[in-house]
């Protein structure tokens, strides 16, 4: 299989054309440096991204609160993710780093409010 | 009406005034009153939610709120007198003196006589008006900022079938954060041959969403009376006019511009405080001090940033700066005009002036992307430095600092240029 790649490990960006197969990288080529190598991979086999998105909040002074991932999740779960959060209501007054949901669709990976929301008054 | 006699104003409480009025208070300065017109500290950062802030300042990467609220609680811990939902509505001087006018609904007006000003009002996005689209004025048109707002603070969405003009990093967030909300986004239209935004943004937004990237695009015509109901988009030539033949109508609900950044100068144009036709934003010498002694000026009212970690950066050496003038209350001395020379679109600081300290900070930016380009510093016909850069974009602000040995000759010669040779 071929897949075009942009490498974005530095400001460079190469375009990356890499050819794999089921398990394994069989050639990589446009990369101006071995680190294209490694992103390739990780970008074929396990693209992850954080997530930020928010959360519908009851009773505080904005209608939603900021949240993310504490660790980067695989892409093809962000839409999942994004079901299960977006279903989510929580009661202000909440914490910036306070744990939301703890355990992300059965990833073992926590979503973390990333601002401080008091209540309206 | 109060009066009141204090040694620093800071204007606006986004992430340059935070900075500009810490560096002040951890040199001594006595009185500081920050003054922020929103409900409460952070500025635009509490509606940027994605992460990449602070890895250059602090190594780690944060979302917008979480860089914000370090620089908050840091300030919550000295004696800096915050004042939010406090507008302030002129700025005044005369010799020594200045004034701040500031109004909000407990304390009425309130002028501040101060030393000294830091000037950290930030910027605000152009608008349609700004780039002149025919058609209609329905509803449906936004600017990509206020949409972040609207879905990341206030939590609603303004629309299901949505197109973006402008390929800046805004633009680009914004078409993940409405795709991952249930929009539809049919593409992004770049006027340019190239995106104005960084790479990382383009795979991240946009390709990892399939979100097609229109380069040398425009909108031509807006569509519909009451609602948007569709744009005519059409491919641009090499002078950015469109082409005929080209057009094609593409039906949408909603319409995000993300067509730049203008610094919000209306304080600083009334105190009659000299501006940069490029830039927007204040003229300035090292210590990021206007025509005004005394007035400082940092972050996006001085010019637009693309990181807010220079943001930082740049409020740091304006707010001790500040407190050196409000130690001595000198006046400046002679001065150097530095001038952007072959694809340099500006620099910053626009003079150097005596007393001068070293080394020294400057930004500017590349008019055209270039691979590789030698940075040189000229006085008159002699060059005094030089450094080699790679990946230019005019997206990417460049910072570099300089230490010189040769004011004497700078001096008496009185300019300073600066130029960038592409190297192949
Ligand atoms: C919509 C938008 C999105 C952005 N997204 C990113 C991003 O993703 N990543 C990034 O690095 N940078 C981003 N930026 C750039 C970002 O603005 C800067 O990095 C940084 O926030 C600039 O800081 P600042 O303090 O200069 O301005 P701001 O954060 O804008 O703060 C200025 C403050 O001054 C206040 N103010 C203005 N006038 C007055 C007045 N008369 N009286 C009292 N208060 C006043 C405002 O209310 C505001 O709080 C974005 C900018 C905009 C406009
Ligand atoms: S391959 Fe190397 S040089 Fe190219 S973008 Fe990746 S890290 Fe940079």
């Amino acid at each position: 299989m071929q897949r075009e790649v942009i490498c974005i490990q530095c400001p460079r960006g190469c375009l990356l054309n890499v050819e794999f197969d089921e398990v394994k990288i069989l050639a990589v080529h446009g990369n101006r440096c071995r680190r294209g190598i490694g992103y390739a991979e990780e970008e074929i086999y396990h693209p992850t991204r954080t997530l930020t998105t928010t959360v519908r909040v009851r009773g505080g002074v904005y209608a939603v609160i900021p949240v993310k991932t504490i660790k980067p999740i695989p892409k093809e779960r962000i839409g999942q993710a994004m079901q299960e959060i977006s279903s989510l209501i929580v009661s202000a007054p909440i914490e910036s780093g306070q744990v939301i949901i703890k355990d992300l669709v059965g990833l073992g990976i926590a979503v973390i409010a990333t601002r401080r929301l008091t209540e309206a008054n | 009406m109060q009066k009141r006699k204090v040694d620093l104003v800071v204007i606006g409480g986004g992430p340059a005034g935070l900075a500009a009025a810490l560096a002040a208070d951890e040199e001594k300065v006595q009185n500081i009153v920050l003054i922020e017109r929103d409900i409460e500290l952070g500025g635009i950062l509490h509606q940027c939610i994605h992460n990449g802030f602070g890895l250059h300042y602090f190594g780690e990467e944060l979302t917008g709120p979480e860089y914000a609220q370090r620089f908050i609680d840091w300030v919550a811990e000295t004696k800096i007198e915050i004042k939010t939902n406090t507008m302030v509505l002129e700025i005044a001087a005369k010799g020594q003196e200045k004034w701040v006018y500031a109004v909000n609904r407990t304390d009425g007006m309130v002028i501040y006589q101060t030393k000294a000003v830091v000037l950290a009002m930030g910027c605000r996005e152009r608008t349609r008006e700004a780039i002149r689209i025919p058609g209609s004025r329905p509803a449906g048109i936004f600017t990509a900022g206020t949409v972040q707002r609207y879905i990341n603070i206030e939590g609603y969405l303004p629309g299901k079938k949505v197109l973006i003009l402008g390929s800046g990093d805004i633009g680009l967030i914004m078409a993940r954060r409405m795709t991952l909300e249930g929009s539809q986004v049919l593409g992004v239209l770049e006027i340019m041959p190239y995106s104005n935004g960084l790479t990382r943004n383009i795979v991240q937004c946009l390709e990892d969403y399939q979100i097609p990237l229109l380069l040398s695009h425009t909108v031509v015509q807006i569509h519909g009376f009451e609602r948007i109901e569709g744009v005519t988009i059409a491919r641009v030539d090499a002078n950015l006019v469109p082409i005929p033949g080209t057009e094609r109508y593409q039906a949408v609900d909603t319409l995000l511009l993300s067509v730049g950044l203008i610094p919000e100068n209306e304080l600083t144009r009334m105190a009659e405080i000299g501006l940069d036709k490029v830039t927007g934003g204040a003229l300035v010498n090292q210590n990021r001090e206007t025509s005004i002694p005394g007035i400082f000026a940092c972050g996006n009212v001085l010019q637009v940033h693309d990181l807010v970690d220079y943001v930082t950066e740049e409020a740091n050496l304006a707010g001790r700066a500040a407190a050196r003038y409000i130690d001595s209350q000198r006046v400046q001395g002679e001065q150097i005009e530095i001038s952007p020379g072959n694809n340099v679109r500006y620099v910053i600081p626009q003079k150097i002036q005596e007393p001068i300290t070293d080394p020294i900070d400057f930004y500017f930016r590349v008019t055209e992307p270039m691979s590789v380009g030698e940075i040189q510093f000229w006085v008159g016909k002699e060059e005094i430095y030089r450094t080699k850069k790679k990946f230019l974009k005019p997206a990417e602000m460049i910072r570099i600092t300089v230490s010189f040995t040769n004011w004497e000759k700078m001096i008496q010669v009185g300019k300073l240029s600066v130029v960038i040779k592409e190297v192949s």
